[in-house]
């Protein structure tokens, strides 16, 4: 018990140890979340009337970016099921990354609904009267929590194991909560996408495809971000990660990006051939109603991006990783853009009795969404920092600190070695 | 390119870098440099938080809550000694905030009682009285603005409401080219709104009205999203209500003050329909176009209307049974007779 205090003060130490341009990441991180902190302040004095939501639209940014990064979390999955289903050498030691990416995001998740809570204060309200299985919310609060669980647990355990030397019991702590979580995952995109397809008032929503698109965009934009994630490793890092790894990552998002476009090519078909009084949601969100047209060069940006990214996925191009680095932003950002602000505002407009009236976030609101995005990628980059020395035995229990690869933990610091000790630390 | 490699900690303290070497023990002004920069940075960090965190000041003094705000339970946990306790604390806010005594009571549902609303659209003018009536009755926020009831004028010709006018502003209603539809809380049998609640704030009573306990409901907003016909209002804001416009008469289920943060409803006037008398937009309606009553009992107005008017629900197809029915006036209502001779065909395969 006290070995794992000190272990987390000595994590904690560590976090504040780089050079200036970790410094300066970390201290504009941490002013961001500040201002967002900020803004959340103000939000909480005014009430939500500080968001540009209104009982017409009364979801907006907030929810946008849960519903995007639920997906994000989802993805980190699809670094595990090649390595534990079809055993993939190259992805193995990469699999902790995508479990931390899991963590941070979740935890972004929890902050994007808990700031949409008109009475967060009375969240507790939650245990005392859980109006579950009726209310799909619900379950997301479970299937959400139970994520993070799983994921704090996995990689938890292989890092105090590694910073122990100790040998990991993969069989009992490891493997069985893997092969959970690859299923949690996809359960926690279900749910979620539930969340909504099970509203018969929104006909934008209440279509079975949903659940399935959110699973191939959040395949397509979670790996994106691992590959990018991955690259900054590499590049500022001793940590080896090797070119196939990212390959395998690029195939992953390849087939995910076109299930994603077919899906979409199916949902546009149906809507506009059928052309009935349900598709005026669909009709806003493309080409507009009327003179309200503002998500119309959102969502045309996204279509161009997603299929810039197909197009550079598909050519040889992509092979060269800087291609591939451009690719994963543009989905990054495409499906942002289509999972958030394309999937939850048009279902508002036009309201169920018809009225129109246009989302505008506000300063306000958008400074609460960078401030968690900038805690989130904090949080991020923090375990990441953490983990790397740990997993490459320079910070362990007999090192107190990262130590110099000269001493006598020169093997240990060596690029073999690292993916050695790891190799001993998860299989 | 190494951003947090080994080569940066060369001592065993971690943080500074070439000043010191070797695990042994810091020179005194090394110790003490690392100790002010570290000292800096802390308070630097904690008054960043502290102005992060000043917005926080000017929260309300109801915004903090009380303990007893705090364990006070869910509307249907609540025993009657509970209840009187929560009502009188609601009364000491009332009176401090709107300087008035509030006859405040927790009206409960009679037995074999079933609310049903018809609408008659053919009287319907769109004066939006019902509107401010409804306003009014249950101390709706003035600022922002929080309505109930939305009436949508209709282009003849059409039941589709996406064709509609939500915001017709003409000198005098109502115009010979449009008919009027009010809308409000149907108080469906199916409520979607009351099952994806999260934490069972609002519940179906047994007379048919949902209801909402403000004083659980954490503010998700689902409800508003599940809802076909756009009956529920959120509390975006603090209501800002004058203190001459509070309306004394209150129930701890429906016109009670809300604060920010929740959401409201239309609750068929609970605290006036339960006792025996009508809604406020009834009885302000200057056509007659509005009809309520219990569809239990046979006798009722209501029941005679359901019986004899050929009436419809707005968006059936959402499945969510409303209590709220519309019908239009026949011109010739159709006796039996009436009706054999509009269908000659059945007379003669008879």
């Amino acid at each position: 018990m006290r070995d794992y205090a000190v272990f987390l003060w000595r994590c904690f130490r560590l976090s504040f140890v780089g050079d200036w341009r970790y410094g300066a990441w970390m201290l504009t991180l941490t002013a961001i979340a500040l201002l967002g902190l900020n803004a959340y302040c103000r939000q909480l004095v005014f009430g939500l009337a500080t968001t540009g939501m209104t009982d017409q639209v009364s979801w907006g940014l907030y929810i946008a970016n849960f519903t995007f990064l639920v997906g994000m979390a989802a993805a980190a999955v699809m670094l595990v099921i090649p390595v534990y289903i079809y055993r993939n050498k190259e992805l193995h030691d990469l699999v902790i990354f995508g479990e931390l990416a899991a963590v941070s995001f979740i935890i972004m998740c929890l902050l994007f609904v808990t700031v949409d809570l008109g009475r967060p204060d009375r969240m507790h309200h939650l245990f005392l009267r859980f109006n579950f299985p009726l209310s799909m919310l619900t379950w997301d609060v479970i299937v959400l929590n139970g994520y993070l669980l799983l994921n704090l647990h996995i990689c938890g355990y292989l890092i105090y194991c590694a910073y122990r030397k100790r040998e990991p019991r993969k069989a009992l702590f490891v493997v069985p909560f893997v092969l959970i979580a690859i299923v949690w995952a996809v359960s926690i995109h279900t749910v979620t996408a539930f969340l909504y397809v099970g509203l018969g008032a929104r006909p934008f929503w209440n279509s079975a495809i949903i659940a399935p698109r959110f699973l191939a965009s959040a395949f397509a934009a979670g790996p994106a971000f691992i590959v990018l994630a991955l690259q900054v490793i590499r590049r500022f890092t001793d940590y080896d990660v090797p070119s196939k790894a990212l390959m395998t990552l690029r195939q992953i998002i390849l087939v995910a990006l076109t299930i994603n476009v077919f899906l979409l090519m199916s949902e546009v078909f149906t809507e506009f051939y059928a052309d009935t009084a349900h598709s005026a949601s669909t009709h806003y969100l493309f080409f507009g109603i009327g003179e309200n047209r503002a998500l119309v060069p959102w969502i045309w940006t996204s279509l161009g991006m997603t299929a810039a990214a197909l197009l550079i996925l598909y050519l040889p191009l992509a092979r060269s990783l800087r291609y591939l680095n451009i690719a994963c932003v543009l989905i990054i950002i495409g499906v942002w853009i289509e999972k958030g602000m394309g999937l939850i505002v048009p279902a508002f407009i036009p309201t169920p009795i018809g009225e129109i009236v246009e989302y505008r976030p506000t300063i306000n609101e958008i400074l609460v969404c960078l401030g968690i995005w900038a805690a989130g990628i904090l949080l991020f980059t923090i375990s990441v920092r953490i983990t790397i020395p740990v997993l490459s035995g320079r910070l362990t229990i007999d090192h107190p600190y990262a130590t110099e690869p000269d001493t006598e933990t020169e093997s240990n610091g060596s690029p073999r070695a690292t993916a050695l000790a790891f190799e001993r630390s998860t299989s | 390119m190494r951003i947090f490699d080994s080569s940066q900690s060369k001592c065993s303290h971690g943080e500074c870098s070439s000043a010191c070497s070797g695990p042994g023990p810091h020179r005194l002004g090394s110790t003490r440099r690392s100790f002010l920069r570290k000292g800096a940075a802390a308070i630097g960090g904690m008054a960043a938080l502290v102005g992060a965190l000043s917005p926080l000041r000017e929260l309300d003094e109801s915004d903090l809550g009380s303990v007893e705000k705090f364990i006070q339970k869910h509307y249907k946990e609540m025993d009657g000694e509970e209840m009187r306790q929560a009502l009188e604390r609601i009364s000491r806010e009332v009176e401090k905030r709107y300087d008035l005594r509030p006859d405040i009571r927790d009206v409960r549902p009679m037995d074999g009682v079933e609310f049903v609303y018809a609408l008659n659209l053919s009287r319907c003018i769109g004066c939006r009285k019902c509107v401010y009536a409804c306003v009014e009755e249950n101390s709706q926020s003035r600022e922002p603005e929080i309505q109930y009831i939305r009436v949508v004028e209709m282009p003849r010709g059409t039941l589709d409401i996406e064709k509609g006018n939500h915001h017709y502003d003409r000198p005098t209603v109502p115009d010979s080219e449009h008919y009027y539809m009010p809308i409000q809380c149907h108080q469906c049998a199916k409520p979607p709104c009351v099952k994806v609640c999260p934490v069972g704030a609002t519940w179906q009573e047994p007379d048919g009205i949902t209801v909402i306990d403000y004083d659980w409901c954490i503010g998700c907003r689902y409800c508003e999203a599940a809802c076909p016909y756009w009956a529920r209002r959120f509390n975006f804001a603090e209501p800002k209500i004058p203190k001459e416009d509070i309306n004394p008469r209150m129930s701890y289920l429906s016109n009670r003050p809300r604060h920010k943060g929740v959401m409201e409803k239309c609750h068929f006037c609970l605290h006036r329909t339960r006792v025996g008398e009508l809604p406020a937009c009834l009885e302000v309606c200057p056509t007659g176009a509005r009809k309520f009553g219990n569809v239990l009992d046979p006798r009722s107005e209501v029941s005679e209307i359901l019986k004899t008017k050929r009436v419809f629900v707005l968006k059936e197809e959402a499945g969510t049974l409303p209590r709220f029915f519309y019908y239009f006036d026949e011109r010739h209502p159709r006796s039996d007779g009436d009706r054999e001779a509009a269908a000659p065909g059945r007379e003669a395969t008879a």
